[in-house]
């Protein structure tokens, strides 16, 4: 019944699907294959000692992580109270705001400082912080991944409040409920799971950022909690590993990106739940 | 002059060059349901959005003439202010996605940060319930979320929202026009019902449902109020010709 140039087109189409599913496939691979080495080279260094101790001077065998988690954990809270106002507040009147020559402004600054370097985030950092303080410090860190975190929340932010229905915030205004009060009591917690997501998103991107770190919170090997100090992180601290010639190091450089990788894919994970379980519904 | 409500005069609505009203005259008296009936774009939806100054949040839109609520200035007074004596109900129903059945009820106070003893509170909730006909479907659910409940529910629980601030005036903006048949019966004896005590501007669409609940008829034709009287005698000798045309279906 099926004439050749049917056969023909059947056996491009099935060509075809392989063709797709096999890119697919490959493009699932490097994912793997990551994850597959950082665990196999970085589990058995995971321990109680390596996560709670202090990197060791060399020539002393041991050593492990624990300022860098410390300092990485206070970097992320550092960056997240200084971009988390203003973004929030930028997606908000973007979102209030849809044309008008500010919000133009703003959309594209947003893109083009998505764009931006971020060794050159870590420059103005410097210039801005480290050099008036006339010293590297965890707070020149901060700013530098603040800057960093800042498009992806204005974004997201804007996405979601754009997609609050126009008739809540007309309900609210028509109950007498002042603008302000509107935008913070209704549309603001309508899309809080959005919002939350974006910020963790936002997170989980800056975690695994070093170069806006080499010249603003510079690594440390003490403990260090004074924001006004050089601190250390964890991708600095694989990067210090790594570099050295000691084999012991280099485990330490592997452990030292399982946790990272941990870290930020429990952000992504979280940030997932968040987004399905907590979703408004209109 | 006590018994009147809401005073119209003269009263136009822009939008740009666009004159979406012209010199509408209206008068409603205390405790009776005032439909607002016309074609599509005829204006009727901006009218009741001027009498509580939501019309002019559209960038572009100004009005002239005269509205007084009982005996304020309407454009003389906040809108925020006016905006807690003149209740709304929309046309799809948007009972706030956050909050709780409860908490929807007194979101006007909640909002207003106006403060009340938790008594006070439960006592406006099933008042207002009651007054909307809802309280014995959700009195065991009141701390569900109210976007959990029907459409025909939700509208009411917007009505319940609307007339737990005692407003002067309850604007009904097509409040039927997302719902289903048996819900649209049972808002509109509900609105039967409500008005021994609540004064009520209805726009609508549907001329049975005008001529089913309300006790006076408006009818607006390009911007124009046309004709406005007791609902029996527009529905049954209607002075002006165009009103006749509508009615009978010869146009809108």
């Amino acid at each position: 019944m099926i004439g050749g140039d049917v056969r023909g087109r059947l056996i491009k189409d099935i060509f075809f699907k392989g063709i797709v599913c096999l890119f697919a496939f490959l493009s699932l691979l490097p994912l793997f294959l990551i994850l597959y080495y950082i665990t196999k080279n970085g589990i058995m260094v995971i321990d109680w000692d390596f996560l709670f101790n202090l990197p060791r001077p060399i020539g002393e065998a041991g050593g492990g992580v624990w300022n860098a988690i410390v300092g990485t954990l206070m970097l992320i809270v550092l960056s997240s109270v200084i971009s988390i106002p203003f973004g929030i507040t930028a997606g908000i009147y973007l979102s209030e705001n849809k044309a008008g020559k500010l919000s133009n402004t703003i959309r594209l600054s947003v893109i083009v400082l998505q764009g931006t370097p971020s060794i050159v985030i870590g420059i103005i950092a410097y210039l801005w912080i480290v050099a008036p303080l006339q010293t590297f410090s965890a707070l020149a860190g901060g700013v530098a991944l603040s800057i960093m975190m800042l498009p992806v929340i204005v974004k997201t932010t804007e996405e979601t409040l754009k997609l609050i229905p126009y008739h809540l915030k007309e309900a609210s205004l028509a109950l007498g409920v002042p603008y302000y009060k509107t935008i913070l009591k209704v549309i603001l917690p309508s899309g809080l799971s959005g919002i939350l997501t974006g910020i963790l998103l936002s997170v989980a991107r800056i975690t695994g950022e070093t170069a806006p770190l080499l010249f603003t919170a510079f690594g440390n090997q003490f403990m260090n909690i004074n924001i006004f100090k050089p601190i250390d992180s964890l991708p600095y601290r694989i990067f210090y590993y790594a570099m050295s010639p000691y084999p012991e190091w280099h485990s330490f450089a592997w452990g030292a990106s399982f946790i990272l990788v941990v870290l930020t894919l429990a952000l992504n994970l979280i940030a997932r739940g968040i987004s399905a379980k907590w979703k408004t519904r209109f | 002059m006590e018994n009147t409500v809401l005073k119209i005069d003269s009263f136009s609505a822009y939008f740009g060059d666009n004159k979406i009203l012209k010199e509408v005259d209206l008068t409603v008296p205390r405790n009776v349901v005032a439909a607002l009936m016309g074609p599509s774009g005829c204006g009727k939806t901006t009218l009741i959005r001027c009498v509580n100054r939501m019309h002019e949040l559209i960038p572009g839109a100004t009005v002239s003439g005269k509205m007084t609520l009982i005996d304020e200035d309407i454009y003389a007074m906040q809108p925020i202010v006016l905006r807690r004596k003149v209740g709304m109900v929309f046309q799809k129903p948007n009972p706030f996605p956050t909050m709780s059945i409860y908490e929807n009820v007194i979101a006007g106070y909640k909002l207003n940060g106006i403060r009340m003893a938790k008594p006070e509170l439960d006592s406006i909730v099933e008042r207002s319930l009651r007054r909307s006909a809802l309280w014995d479907e959700v009195k065991d659910a009141l701390h569900r979320k109210g976007t959990f409940l029907s459409g025909g529910q939700q509208q009411r629980l917007c009505i319940a929202r609307a007339l737990a601030m005692n407003p002067e005036i309850l604007l009904l903006d097509e409040p039927t026009s997302a719902l289903d048949p048996k819900s649209t019966s049972q808002i509109e004896e509900l609105f039967v019902e409500l008005k021994r005590n609540v004064t009520m501007l209805l726009v609508t669409h549907n001329i049975a449902q005008a001529a089913r609940v309300s006790d006076l008829t408006a009818f607006i034709y390009l911007g124009e109020l046309v004709e406005f009287g007791p609902t029996e005698k527009m529905f049954t000798v209607p002075k002006d010709k165009r009103t006749e045309e509508y009615l009978t279906g010869k146009f809108g």
